[in-house]
C-alpha cells in the first residue's frame, strides 16, 4: 500500500513538504543572519546565504549574555526542581488521599494555570519587596515555583490515577503509611511523570518574560529580558539578536527534539481533560 | 530666584546639622554602582567614557552598566518604575532634568536633596541659573546634569541639498514649497521614525507656530491647550506629516537619520544626539558630511532638554553613587562626556576646543538665544501628562482633527495640572 | 493510623494551598481593590502611597472617558487577536493532523518540524519575525523568488484599518452580531434539528432587522465619534503566532486522531465512507472534546501575547496595542496604578467568562466518575 505512488500520495508528500519549509522559514532566516557580518547583512539579501561566515556573531552574542543566560540556567533548575516535586506531593494527595472538599480545592488550584499574570502583578511586586525578595532570583524563583503548581499538581495527578488502589491497599495493609507509601510505591513509578513535568516546567520558566523585567534588577535579568534588551531599540546590526535568539532557543529546542514525545505528552496533560 | 537662595541656604544649613556630610570623603571606596540608564548602542561609548573617569578615580568599585534600551527611555523609565517600586533603586538612574525627575519621584520623596553636594564643589556657579531652576524645586536640588541637548534642529545633507538645488527652509512656508518637489523625485521630504519622534517634530512645529512667549504659557497654564494658537500648531503639524514617511512608526530614530544620510529623505528634525550619531557612528564631518539649521520658524529659539543622573533614598551604595555624580559635574567628566555624545555641556566653563563644529555652534547659540524647554524629553511637564499626551497625538495621527486634538489636550492638561 | 494519614495528607498539601490561596485569590483581590482607588499621579511612588477609594470610576473612565480610545481600540484588537488565533491555528492545526494521519514516511520529523515553533519563548519568535516583517525585506521579498514582484505591505508599521465600525454604535453592532451567530447557527441546525433551528433563526432575523430599521434609538455607547477596526498591522503579529501555535493544535488532532481505533476507520472506509466523510461524520466528533480544549488554551494564549508584541513592534506602537500591554505601561510608565489594575482585572473577566465554565463541567466530569 505504502509503494503505490497515487495522485493522492503525491498531494500529500507535496503538501507536507511545502508547509515543512514554511515552517522552517524563520529558523533558517536566524540562521542565516545570525552567520553573517554586520556589513553583510541587507533587508534586500536577507534570504541568501552568508557570503562570509561570521561565527563571531555567537561569540559575541554570548558575550552580551552570559549572565543572563547564567541566571536563567539557575531560575529554570531551582524553579522547575521545587514546584515539580510539590506537584508530586500534591497530585499524591490529590490522586489517593481524597477527602471532602479536595475536588474543589483542586479545581481552585487550576484556576490559577488559566488567569492572565497581569492580575497578580501588583501585588506580587508589593509582597516580593515585603518579603525582601524583589530585585533577585529568590524572588522570581517564588513566583515561578507557585505559578507552576497547578499544572504540575494537574499532570502528576492525572499521572498517579493510573496507578491501580490495590498497590496502595496492599501495601497499608503491611503497615505503610502516608509517607512510606509514597516513598516505598509511588515515587519509584513516577520517572515518567518527573520528566514530563520538568520538561514543561524547564520550557515554560525559560521562555517566561513579563515576570523577568517587572520582577528583577539588571544583574538578575534572566535570557528573555537579555535578548529582548539586546534586540530592542536601535539594534543595527542583526546578526547579534539572531544568534542570541538561537541560543536562547537552544535549550528548549534540544529538549524538545531529544525528548519530544515527553513534551507532547506535558502538552496534552495541560489541555486535554482526563 | 530669591527663594531659591534662600531655600538652598536653608538646606545647607540643615545639612550641616545632620551628622556626616553626604559628601564622599577621600577614602577608597569599594563594592558595586549600578547605573542605570537608556543610552546604549550609538549614545554607548559616551558613557563608557564617563564610566573609565569613574574606574580610574574608583579602582576597588564594580561597576553595573544597567542599560534599557529603547530611545528617549521609554522602556527604561517602566522598568526603572518597577525598580524603585519594589524598594530596589539603582544607585543612581539617568532621568530628564525638569518635570520628568519632579513631578514623578521628587513629589514621591525618593530622592535626596543634592543641594550640600552642589555647594561644596562650587556647582550653584558652574550651572547657568536658568537650568539650575529646572532641576531644583523650593525645597532642594534634585539631579546633576550631565549635558544639554537642542531639540529644534533640522538635519540635512549639504551634498544632496546641492544635488537637488534646494536649501534648508527657514520657515515652514518655505518648506512647502520645496516639499512637493521632493516627493516628485522621489525623495522623502521630511523623515520620520516611531511614535515619540512624532511628540519631538511636534514640539518643533508647535513653537514655530506659536513663539516661544505663547510656548512657556502654555506650560505655566496661562494659555490654554484648545486657544486658536495651539488649534493653529496642530493644523500645521498636520501639514507637514503629509510630506512624511509612511512607515515612520517602524524605524527608529537612527534609521530615520540613515535616510537623510543616504539621500531618501531630504530633512529629519531631530534632537542634536543626531550630531554624536552621524559623527560617531557614521563617521561625517559636521558641516560637509552633514549640515543644521534651527528647525523650520523656530531660528533664535533653543529648545533644550538635559540628562541628569539623580540619588534615590534608599541607594544600596550611596557613596559610590555620589563619587558618581561628582564625576558628572565635574568639568573634566562633562568634557569627556559630551563631545561624545553630541550635546554641549551643561557647565559654563566647558573647553570649547574639545567639542566638534556642532557643538560649538550650538554652544554658541545656548549662550544666545532664547531658551525654551522640551515636552517630549520631560521638561515641561509631568510624566501623567505625557502618558496621556501620546494617546492625545495616537488619537490626531489618525482623525488629523486639529480642532479635537486640542480639545483633548486641553483636557489632559486640566487633568495633570498644567492648565486650568 | 489511616486517620493520622489523612491528616499527614492534608498538611502536605496545606503549604500549597495557602499560597494558592494568597498569591492566585488574595492576589486578584487585592487588584480589584487597587482598581477601585485612586491610586496614580504624581504621588503615586511614594513609599507609602495615598489610596482612597472612588468605586467603578476607572472602569468607567476606560469605557466612556475621553482618554480610553487606546484602551477600547486594544479591546477591539484583543478580540481580533483571539479570534484569528482561534481560526488560524485550529484550522491549520486540523489540516497538519489530518496530513500526518496519512501516517507518511518521516511522520516523526514532520511533526517535530511543525512542533519546534512552540517551545520558543516568544522573545525568540517576535525578535527573528521582526525581522521576517521587516519592509523591503524578509517575507516581502520571497515572491521575487520565483519571478514575481516584490510585496510592499508594511506588516507592522501600518496605520491601516478595516471593518471599522463607531464606537458609537457598540450597541448596534453587538444587536448584528448575535443576529448573525443565531442565523449561522440556525442555518447549520437547520437540517438535524429543524425545531431548534427555527428557534434560532427567528430572533435571529428579527433582531438583525431590528437593529437595521431602529438601531439609532439605542443609546450611544460614547459621546463622540470614535472609530475602531481591525488595524491591519496586528496582521503580522497574528500570523507569527499561528505559526507557532497551529503545531500545537495539531499535536492535540493527532493524539485524538491516534486514539480513535483503526477498526473504526477500516469500518467507515468498508461502508464506502471517503477521507473528507470520515473526518467529518467519525473524526471530528470524536475529537471535540480536543477541540473544546484547544479553544480554552489558545483564548488563554492570546490574552498573554504581551511578550510577542513587546519582541515585535515595541510597547510603543498603538496600532498593534494589546490590554496586557496597555496594564503594563498605564502601571509603569504612566504611574496609574489604579487604572492599571481596571485593565488587568477586564483582562482577567475576559479570561474568567471561558474558564470558569470549562473548570464547572471538568470539575462535574471528575464527580460523576
Amino acid at each position: 500500500m505504502k509503494s503505490k505512488i497515487t495522485p493522492g500520495t503525491i498531494f500529500l508528500y507535496s503538501a507536507l513538504v511545502l508547509l515543512a519549509i514554511a515552517y522552517l522559514m524563520p529558523a533558517y532566516l536566524a540562521v542565516v543572519t545570525a552567520l553573517k557580518f554586520p556589513a553583510d547583512i541587507s533587508l534586500p539579501r536577507s534570504w541568501e546565504l552568508p557570503p562570509v561566515v561570521n561565527y563571531g556573531s555567537f561569540a559575541e552574542a554570548l558575550g552580551l549574555l552570559k549572565g543572563n543566560i547564567a541566571n536563567s540556567v539557575i531560575l529554570t533548575l531551582s524553579a522547575t526542581a521545587l514546584s515539580t516535586v510539590l506537584g508530586s506531593l500534591n497530585g499524591y494527595v490529590f490522586s489517593k488521599w481524597k477527602f471532602p472538599g479536595s475536588e474543589i480545592i483542586f479545581t481552585l488550584f487550576l484556576f490559577g494555570m488559566f488567569i492572565p499574570y497581569q492580575v497578580i502583578l501588583i501585588p506580587l511586586f508589593q509582597t516580593l519587596r515585603a518579603m525582601n525578595l524583589y530585585g533577585g532570583l529568590p524572588g522570581l524563583i517564588l513566583a515561578h515555583v507557585v505559578y507552576g503548581l497547578p499544572i504540575t499538581s494537574l499532570i502528576f495527578r492525572n499521572f498517579y490515577a493510573q496507578i491501580p488502589d490495590s498497590l496502595m491497599e496492599s501495601a497499608s495493609l503491611d503497615g505503610a503509611g502516608f509517607f512510606s507509601i509514597y516513598t516505598k510505591i509511588i515515587f519509584p513509578l513516577s520517572v515518567p511523570g518527573f520528566v514530563v513535568t520538568s520538561l514543561w516546567q524547564f520550557t515554560q520558566v525559560w521562555n517566561e518574560f513579563l515576570w523577568g523585567i517587572c520582577l528583577t534588577r539588571h544583574a538578575d535579568n534572566p535570557i528573555t529580558v537579555g535578548l529582548a534588551q539586546l534586540a530592542g531599540g536601535q539594534a543595527v546590526s542583526w546578526n547579534l539578536p539572531m544568534a542570541g535568539s538561537i541560543m536562547a532557543a537552544l535549550p528548549v529546542l534540544l529538549i524538545y527534539i531529544v525528548l519530544g514525545r515527553y513534551f507532547i505528552r506535558g502538552l496534552l496533560a495541560g489541555s486535554v481533560k482526563e | 530666584m530669591k527663594r531659591l537662595v534662600v531655600s538652598t541656604c536653608v538646606a545647607a544649613f540643615t545639612a550641616l546639622l545632620l551628622a556626616g556630610s553626604p559628601v564622599v570623603q577621600a577614602k577608597e571606596l569599594t563594592g558595586e554602582l549600578e547605573i542605570f540608564s537608556w543610552w546604549a548602542g550609538d549614545e554607548g561609548p559616551a558613557l563608557e567614557a564617563l564610566i573609565d573617569e569613574y574606574k580610574k578615580q574608583n579602582p576597588a568599585v564594580k561597576v553595573v552598566n544597567a542599560t534599557v534600551t529603547g530611545g528617549s527611555g521609554v522602556n527604561a523609565k517602566a522598568v526603572l518604575k518597577t525598580r524603585m517600586l519594589g524598594g530596589e533603586p539603582p544607585d543612581s538612574f539617568q532621568v530628564h532634568a525638569g518635570q520628568e525627575l519632579i513631578g514623578t519621584w521628587v513629589k514621591a520623596d525618593r530622592m535626596e536633596d543634592l543641594t550640600p553636594l552642589f555647594q561644596e564643589k562650587g556647582w550653584l556657579d558652574a550651572f547657568p541659573e536658568g537650568l539650575i531652576k529646572n532641576i531644583g524645586t523650593d525645597t532642594g536640588i534634585w539631579s546633576v546634569p550631565v549635558n544639554i541637548h537642542r531639540s529644534n534642529v533640522l538635519w540635512f545633507s549639504p551634498a544632496n541639498l546641492e544635488k537637488w538645488g534646494i536649501t534648508a527652509p527657514a520657515t515652514w512656508d518655505e518648506f512647502f514649497a520645496v516639499a512637493p518637489k521632493l516627493q516628485e523625485m522621489g525623495i522623502v521630504p521630511l523623515a520620520l521614525a516611531e511614535n515619540w519622534t512624532a511628540n519631538h517634530l511636534w514640539e518643533s512645529v508647535a513653537l514655530a507656530a506659536m513663539g516661544a512667549e505663547n510656548w512657556d504659557a502654555l506650560w505655566a497654564g496661562k494659555l490654554a491647550f484648545d486657544s486658536p494658537e495651539a488649534v493653529k500648531a496642530w493644523e500645521l503639524y498636520g501639514k507637514v506629516l503629509e510630506y512624511t514617511n509612511k512607515d515612520a512608526s517602524s524605524l527608529s530614530w537612527q534609521q530615520a537619520t540613515d535616510m537623510v544620510v543616504d539621500g531618501r529623505a531630504a530633512f529629519n528634525v531631530m534632537g542634536d544626539w543626531a550630531a554624536g550619531y552621524m559623527n560617531i557612528t557614521k563617521q561625517l564631518a559636521p558641516g560637509s558630511g552633514f549640515g543644521w539649521a534651527a528647525s523650520p520658524g523656530t531660528g533664535g529659539n533653543f529648545m533644550f532638554l538635559a540628562d541628569s543622573f539623580g540619588l534615590p533614598k534608599g541607594a544600596s551604595q550611596r557613596d559610590n553613587a555620589l563619587a558618581w555624580l561628582e564625576i558628572l559635574g565635574s568639568r573634566e567628566g562633562s568634557d569627556a562626556f559630551n563631545p561624545l555624545k553630541g550635546s554641549i555641556s551643561a557647565r559654563t566653563d566647558s573647553d570649547l576646543s574639545k567639542y566638534n563644529e556642532y557643538g560649538q555652534s550650538a554652544a554658541g547659540d545656548f549662550g544666545k538665544d532664547r531658551i525654551v524647554g522640551s515636552l517630549a524629553h520631560g521638561v515641561t511637564a509631568n510624566e501623567g501628562f505625557m502618558n496621556d499626551f501620546a494617546s492625545v497625538m495616537e488619537m490626531f495621527l489618525k482623525t488629523r482633527n486639529a480642532m479635537a486634538t486640542a480639545k483633548a489636550a486641553q483636557q489632559i492638561a486640566v487633568k495633570n495640572g498644567i492648565g486650568k | 493510623m489511616r486517620n493520622k494519614d489523612r491528616v499527614k495528607a492534608f498538611l502536605t498539601l496545606l503549604p500549597s494551598i495557602i499560597l494558592i490561596g494568597i498569591f492566585v485569590y488574595g492576589f486578584i483581590g487585592n487588584t480589584f481593590w487597587i482598581s477601585l482607588s485612586d491610586w496614580g499621579g504624581s504621588g503615586a511612588l511614594a513609599i507609602n502611597p495615598v489610596k482612597n477609594y472612588i468605586g467603578f470610576g476607572n472602569y468607567v473612565d476606560l469605557f466612556t472617558g475621553f482618554l480610553g480610545g487606546g484602551f477600547r481600540q486594544d479591546l477591539v484588537n484583543a478580540v481580533f487577536y483571539s479570534v484569528m488565533l482561534l481560526a488560524g491555528a485550529i484550522g491549520i492545526g486540523l489540516v497538519l493532523a489530518m496530513l500526518l494521519d496519512n501516517k507518511p514516511r518521516g511522520e516523526a520529523f514532520f511533526r517535530t518540524v511543525f512542533l519546534y515553533p512552540m517551545s520558543l519563548s516568544f522573545i525568540v519568535s517576535g525578535t527573528i519575525w521582526r525581522w521576517m516583517l521587516a519592509p523591503k525585506g524578509g517575507v516581502n521579498i520571497l515572491p521575487t523568488y520565483v519571478g514575481m514582484e516584490p510585496i510592499s505591505f508594511s506588516w507592522l508599521s501600518s496605520t491601516g484599518a478595516i471593518w471599522e465600525f463607531n464606537w458609537q454604535n457598540l450597541l448596534q453592532v453587538a444587536v448584528y452580531i448575535t443576529s448573525v451567530v443565531l442565523i449561522v447557527t440556525g442555518l447549520w441546525l437547520v437540517k438535524r434539528v429543524p425545531v431548534k433551528a427555527i428557534l434560532l433563526l427567528v430572533p435571529g432575523v428579527v433582531l438583525g432587522v431590528g437593529g437595521w430599521l431602529w438601531g439609532d434609538m439605542l443609546p450611544k455607547a460614547l459621546f463622540m465619534e470614535e472609530t475602531h477596526g481591525f488595524n491591519i498591522a496586528t496582521f503580522g503579529i497574528i500570523m507569527a503566532t499561528v505559526w507557532q501555535y497551529s503545531g500545537y493544535t495539531m499535536a492535540l488532532y493527532l493524539a485524538g486522531f491516534t486514539g480513535i481505533s483503526q477498526d473504526l476507520r477500516d469500518a467507515a472506509m468498508l461502508d464506502g465512507a471517503t477521507t473528507v466523510g470520515y473526518y467529518r461524520h467519525i473524526a471530528l466528533p470524536l475529537v471535540k472534546p480536543i477541540t473544546i480544549s484547544a479553544v480554552i488554551i489558545l483564548s488563554h494564549i492570546s490574552l498573554k501575547m504581551f511578550d510577542l508584541i513587546f519582541a515585535m513592534t515595541g510597547p510603543d506602537n498603538g496600532a498593534t496595542g494589546h490590554p496586557a500591554l496597555n496594564m503594563y505601561l498605564t502601571t509603569f510608565r504612566a504611574n496609574d496604578f489604579a487604572r492599571g489594575a481596571s485593565i488587568a482585572i477586564i483582562l482577567f473577566l475576559i479570561a474568567a467568562t471561558f474558564i470558569i465554565p470549562y473548570m464547572v463541567s471538568s470539575y462535574r466530569q471528575r464527580r460523576a466518575r
